[in-house]
């Protein structure tokens, strides 16, 4: 066919195009030179990449991870933790005792110590912080809402339940005086969090902080506190924030400490995993958090720091002793033995990921290293399974589908392993999956799942919150067994102030659980945060709260 | 014309509303509820319990529903249950992403598709025409985030040519009044703001629209052959018209017909592709989030989006429609005629014998027809 | 083209029925147990021509096991979907007037839904399992079979040997099972295999999104497909093989369907 004036047009638009994008591309490498003072050690920018947006900027009205990180930076607690541990350090308080009934806690704090807005931090600002907290209605008072709150506290200023907090006084400007209606240790650890840290009440006034519009079916944080004038203490503040894209920090030059090295943190959303570490590699962010174990070597073949934390969470196989043959010691103790547990961290886990031996792991106290250990002996499993007189060895095994957890990067891979494990030793085994949300966590929190593959990342720094989560009291995830001598041995070690007696306590009640074998802990896995050559300063530790204060770019 | 759009206006009215119910009843059966979704782990029956009748969730969905329309009509949709924000506000946040992302990939396919398939159907059998029809069987073969993700591997990763993700560069300090990033850096006078917005429009939108492109080129093709077996293109061959002049006036514009049936079709698929490419290029728009919602059964967000989205989807079928009218004349003429005045209608054979042929018969019913252009 | 289309049908209908004798392991064995960390998951070698996937499975064994499954549903949806198109594209042609509106309707609404969206919703009541996902596909291409089928009807009955056999005085139960629809069926077969080729796409789609068989167990392409995303740096070789043969699968239909449509429609005769 000879040419037409339409395909030599064509042509000619296309080669339109094709110099357009080029013209384009010499053209979009402006990003890289434009940070002052990129050299040396202090200012410069860094672009960490989220897996997902904030909800709100104010501590007390969210509990996930990601509106965690940028809060850690802006705001501050009466304590924290020491840089990659779980030991609890001064912070905007120098230091603080209990009184000999163990109901109220004095705290001296820090002077000369300003909120971003300018106005003063004191003791006033610190009772009227907890006082807002206890006096949070409606749905603010939502485990959703303030669930940290709930956990440790209890009740609210209503009276509908019993609340562990009694009160604050503030005795002068740098002396608070917190009262609690019983004696508890465990509240301490858990003033580091987000939910627990000290904003300005100038800010949390003119910001409206509580209020709350719309239905009670769909409720709204209406103030402008958390989303645009979140004023704390800490050495970055909030400068702004595009929704579902990214959040910006500056340095605040006011800080009472070592003030930040970095001019500007910037926290940019990439929901999808291998797309982080794609931009990573693209050098289009500088960090970012959740390496998948399938990424590490080949980032830090390629230049990149991997920086692990250590492990503060626990995976585990769980039994709802109310389906059989759940309820039969030896065939639990049977499962224990049947699983190869070092296979199955070698396999899906990295390089030096820890097996489990109990509910808790190394890095807390509490910890016993002398519990029954349930090693890879599948005859021992057989023997078990004969002497257990079970005929019936169908097991409903759940996984959920969906998501990837800390403790657990690829779920369906362990339940495939763990399977075949079990059926070696005799079991026939039933696959039944769910969605992680919602299904598959309503299934096992009210005990719709005979044995479930799940896990736990601790939020605080005390055994409580494993253990005494897990199995203090009746829980449908774990069928609602009844033993009365592991929750009286929970119960004692919590209201207990010593802190050497309280080690103990938590040692023997994890020699009790684990020879009662509720469920099988597999695996304390240690999440890990990657960032390009040239970052330094960043501490990682176990809670997940780092502080970006110290970290300097080249 | 008008009274034809005019009508169809009207009916939008009821089909919302019939589906608004269906999308709640629908809602409400699927099993869970976002009290889990909300508390991960630490869900206890206690807590789900708890924030279920926080939220109200307890009451009968005829209440729920209820309270539901008379907000709505005031265009309150209520709020997030994820992220405590009006529903509104997320509207407004992400649907201008995601039309800016999704008109920019159409532009893509069909500024590549038509030409593209018209080529291959003018050189039939030739190593275009294969290449073409093998490309497009492939394109639609391949799984979307396959495709995006090769195309960040090559273009961003590897060559850096282009940016892995987002919709602008994150230390660039732009202002965004409208939402559409292009746009509004053209009304800020930024002329940095609207490149890097193009070029971080580029790859998802090649990845987005290569399905529809995929499918366009077919159609385009198919119906390009078509028509150029039609006695009245071989007329003017032989009456020695320039190919250009025979493709202007004859042929494209009878070709053009499915394509745009098809191009409406593409909208829904343009949807359902954008869940995928705005997980893998961190796009913050509409497809991602409602694909949370659902994850998080977020009710306000589900229902306002969908009926958002179904809206937006009647009223792109609708400019189609009346595309058909600019495109060919003859729909234009008849369907604005008043009833009486309309060539009388043929005999029941013969309309049925042009209703299931493949190419639409003359009359009005060219614009109800909606199937697909081709087997 | 018709015989590299033939050729490949050919190929993965022989690959699907033979697995067993070709695939030196089984779906589930684990020869590679020992070697496998979550950064070291090798790929082709000469021991294992598609490497060894992220638990130890030998991969080329799975990929041919996967035929079977993705043949199965492929094949078992298109036959419902095909079964239920006819029967109600029949209905609507024998019949006409108020039967053919209504069915015709229904067609419409059913095809002015998003294909994949209908087949999620439906999978996602009838709860996860293959069947689910053969009817979920089926139900999709039912309206595209009803149609295809009423349009050849009506256009046959216009024609001069059904109105001889009409006024021959033959019943038309007789004119339309012995004639009509024997000569409908040209593109109908065109459009099975192209529906083939889709529905093999949408089998795998439906199960990496999930809504498939809940056993992990067994090898189905989609299903190896969707666990792979995180390894496309590490370990391409994972998602390439699955997702080669869902391509080269439905390449093989469509190919074929399309050269038969060009065989069999004379418009495309030069």
């Amino acid at each position: 066919m000879r040419t037409t004036r339409l395909s030599r047009r064509f042509a000619a638009v296309s080669a339109l195009v094709a110099g357009a994008m080029v013209l384009v591309s010499c053209g979009g490498d402006d990003d890289g030179d434009d940070g002052d003072g990129a050299e040396g050690t202090a200012g410069g920018s860094l672009v960490f990449g989220a897996s997902a947006d904030p909800i709100i900027l104010d501590g007390a009205l969210f509990s996930d991870g990601e509106s965690a990180r940028p809060a850690y930076q802006i705001f501050e607690g009466l304590v924290t933790t020491e840089e990659g541990g779980t030991e609890i350090v001064p912070a905007l308080a120098e230091s603080w005792e209990a009184s000999e009934d163990g109901l109220e806690w004095t705290f001296h704090l820090r002077e000369g110590v300003t909120f971003h807005d300018g106005t003063e931090f004191n003791a006033e600002a610190v009772c009227f912080n907890f006082e807002r907290w206890y006096h949070f209605e409606g749905v603010m008072q939502s485990p959703a809402v303030s669930y940290y709150w709930n956990t440790v506290f209890g009740g609210f200023s209503d009276g509908a339940a019993p609340s562990l907090y009694a009160g604050c006084e503030a005795t002068d400007d740098s002396t608070a005086v917190i009262s609690l209606t019983s004696p508890s240790s465990a509240f301490i650890a858990a003033m580091q969090m987000p939910s627990f840290r000290i904003a300005s009440p100038k800010a949390l006034e003119e910001g409206d902080a509580d209020a709350v519009s719309g239905t009670e079916e769909s409720p709204a944080f209406e103030g402008t506190f958390g989303y645009e004038n979140p004023a704390g203490t800490g050495p970055f503040m909030f400068e702004s924030w595009e929704r579902g894209s990214q959040l910006t920090l500056v340095r605040y030059d006011d800080y009472w400490g070592e003030p930040a090295q970095l001019d500007e943190l910037i926290f940019t959303v990439i929901p999808d995993g291998p797309a982080r570490r794609q931009a990573l590699e693209a050098g289009d962010i500088d960090g970012y958090d959740l390496v998948d174990p399938a990424d590490a070597d080949a980032l830090e073949t390629a230049g990149f720091q991997i920086m692990r934390r250590p492990a503060f969470n626990v995976g585990y196989v769980g039994f709802q002793q109310s389906y059989p043959p759940f309820d039969n010691i030896n065939i639990r103790k049977a499962i224990a033995h049947a699983i190869n547990k070092e296979n199955l961290i070698q396999t899906n886990y990295p390089e030096g990921t820890e097996i489990a031996t109990q509910f808790m792991p190394p890095e807390l106290f509490g910890w016993a290293d002398d519990v029954t250990v349930y090693d890879y002996d599948p005859e021992e499993a057989q023997r078990l399974i004969a002497e257990s007189g079970v005929t019936d060895l169908t097991l409903q095994f759940w996984y959920p589908t969906d998501v990837s957890r800390p403790y657990m990067p690829n779920p369906q891979a362990n339940w495939e392993l763990i399977t075949a494990d079990l059926e070696a030793v005799g079991f026939t085994v039933e696959p039944m999956t769910a969605t992680w949300n919602p299904d598959y966590l309503d299934g096992t929190s009210t005990g719709g799942t005979p044995m479930f593959l799940l896990g736990w990342t601790g939020d605080f720094g005390d055994p409580d919150n494993f253990i005494g989560t897990f199995f203090q009291t009746v829980n449908p995830q774990f069928g609602s067994f009844e033993n009365p001598e592991i929750f009286a041995k929970l119960d004692e070690a919590e209201a207990e102030t010593d802190p050497d007696r309280r080690t103990e306590l938590y040692q023997e009640a994890n020699r009790l659980i684990m020879d009662f074998v509720p469920g099988v802990p597999y695996v304390h896995n240690q999440p890990a945060a990657a960032f390009r050559e040239g970052i330094s300063g960043y501490v990682p530790g176990p809670l997940n709260n780092e502080s970006f204060a110290a970290v300097t770019v080249e | 014309m008008l009274r034809f759009v005019a009508r169809r206006l009207l009916l939008l009215g009821p089909i919302l509303l019939g589906l608004s119910v269906l999308l709640f009843v629908w809602l409400r059966a699927l099993p869970g509820g976002p009290a889990s979704a909300l508390l991960g782990e630490r869900a206890t029956p206690e807590a789900v319990a708890r924030i279920e009748e926080l939220y109200g969730l307890n009451e009968p969905w005829y209440v729920q529903y209820w309270k539901f329309l008379v907000n709505a009509v005031q265009l309150d949709f209520g709020n997030s249950s994820r992220t405590n924000r009006p529903v509104v506000e997320e509207m407004l946040r992400t649907f201008p992403a995601t039309i800016e992302l999704g008109t920019t990939a159409l532009i893509f396919a069909i500024g590549i598709g038509i030409p593209l398939g018209y080529f291959a159907a003018r050189r039939y059998g030739t190593w275009l025409d294969n290449l073409s029809v093998s490309g497009s069987l492939i394109g639609v073969a391949i799984p979307v985030f396959f495709l995006a993700y090769i195309l960040k591997y090559v273009f961003a990763v590897r060559l850096g040519w282009l940016p892995t993700g987002g919709r602008q560069d994150p230390r660039m300090d732009a202002e965004h009044p409208t939402g559409f990033y292009v746009f509004d850096g053209i009304i800020t006078g930024d002329l940095e703001a609207i490149l890097d917005a193009l070029v971080h429009l580029i790859l998802p939108a090649v990845a987005l629209g290569a399905i529809p492109l995929a499918i366009i080129v077919r159609i385009a093709r198919a119906s390009v052959l078509d028509v150029v077996h039609e006695d009245y293109v071989r007329t003017a061959e032989a009456k020695g018209l320039y190919e250009r002049t025979i493709t202007r006036r004859h042929v494209l514009r009878n070709a053009l017909l499915p394509v745009a049936t098809v191009i409406g079709l593409s909208a829904g698929l343009l949807l359902s592709g954008a869940v995928l490419t705005e997980t893998v290029f961190a796009w913050p728009g509409v497809g991602f989030f409602v694909a949370e919602a659902i994850g998080n059964r977020d009710y306000a967000v589900l229902q306002g989006f969908i009926l958002m989205i179904a809206f937006l989807y009647v009223l792109v079928n609708l400019a189609v429609d009346v595309s058909y009218g600019l495109i060919d004349p003859r729909v234009r003429v008849q369907c604005a005629l008043p009833r009486s005045r309309r060539p009388p209608r043929l005999r029941r054979s013969a309309r049925r014998a042009a209703a299931s042929a493949r190419t639409p018969g003359s009359g009005c019913a060219a614009i109800r027809w909606r199937s697909s252009a081709s087997g | 083209m018709a015989l590299i289309g033939f050729g490949l049908i050919a190929f993965f209908v022989l690959v699907a029925i033979f697995a067993p004798l070709i695939a030196p392991y089984g779906p589930t064995d684990r020869p590679g147990a020992d070697v496998i960390t979550p950064t070291n998951i090798p790929g082709p070698s000469a021991e294992y021509w598609f490497g060894l996937d992220e638990l130890g499975h030998d991969e080329f064994s799975r990929v041919v096991f996967g035929a079977r499954q993705s043949l199965l549903v492929g094949v078992v949806a298109l036959l419902l979907g095909m079964a239920g198109g006819l029967l109600l594209g029949v209905l609507a042609g024998a019949f006409g007037g108020k039967v053919d509106g209504v069915i015709m309707r229904i067609v419409d609404v059913m095809l002015s839904i998003p294909g994949l969206l209908m087949a999620i919703a439906i999978a996602a009541l009838l709860g996860r399992s293959l069947l689910s996902v053969m009817i979920a596909i089926a139900v999709i291409n039912i309206p595209i079979f009803a149609r295809l089928l009423r349009g050849q009807m009506l256009a046959q009955r216009e024609s001069d040997y059904v109105l001889a056999a009409t006024s021959l005085g033959v019943r038309r139960r007789s004119i339309i099972l012995g004639h009509v629809l024997p000569n409908s069926m040209s593109p109908v077969i065109v459009q099975a295999t192209l529906t083939l080729a889709t529905a093999i796409i949408e089998a795998a789609g439906l199960s990496f999104l999930g809504l498939g068989s809940p056993d992990p167990r067994v090898p189905e392409w989609g299903l190896m497909l969707a666990n792979t995303q995180r390894y496309l740096a590490s370990a391409p070789h994972l998602a390439f093989f699955p997702g080669m043969a869902i391509v080269l699968a439905a390449l093989g239909f469509t190919l074929l369907g399309e050269r038969l449509r060009e065989a069999l429609d004379p418009k495309y005769r030069r």
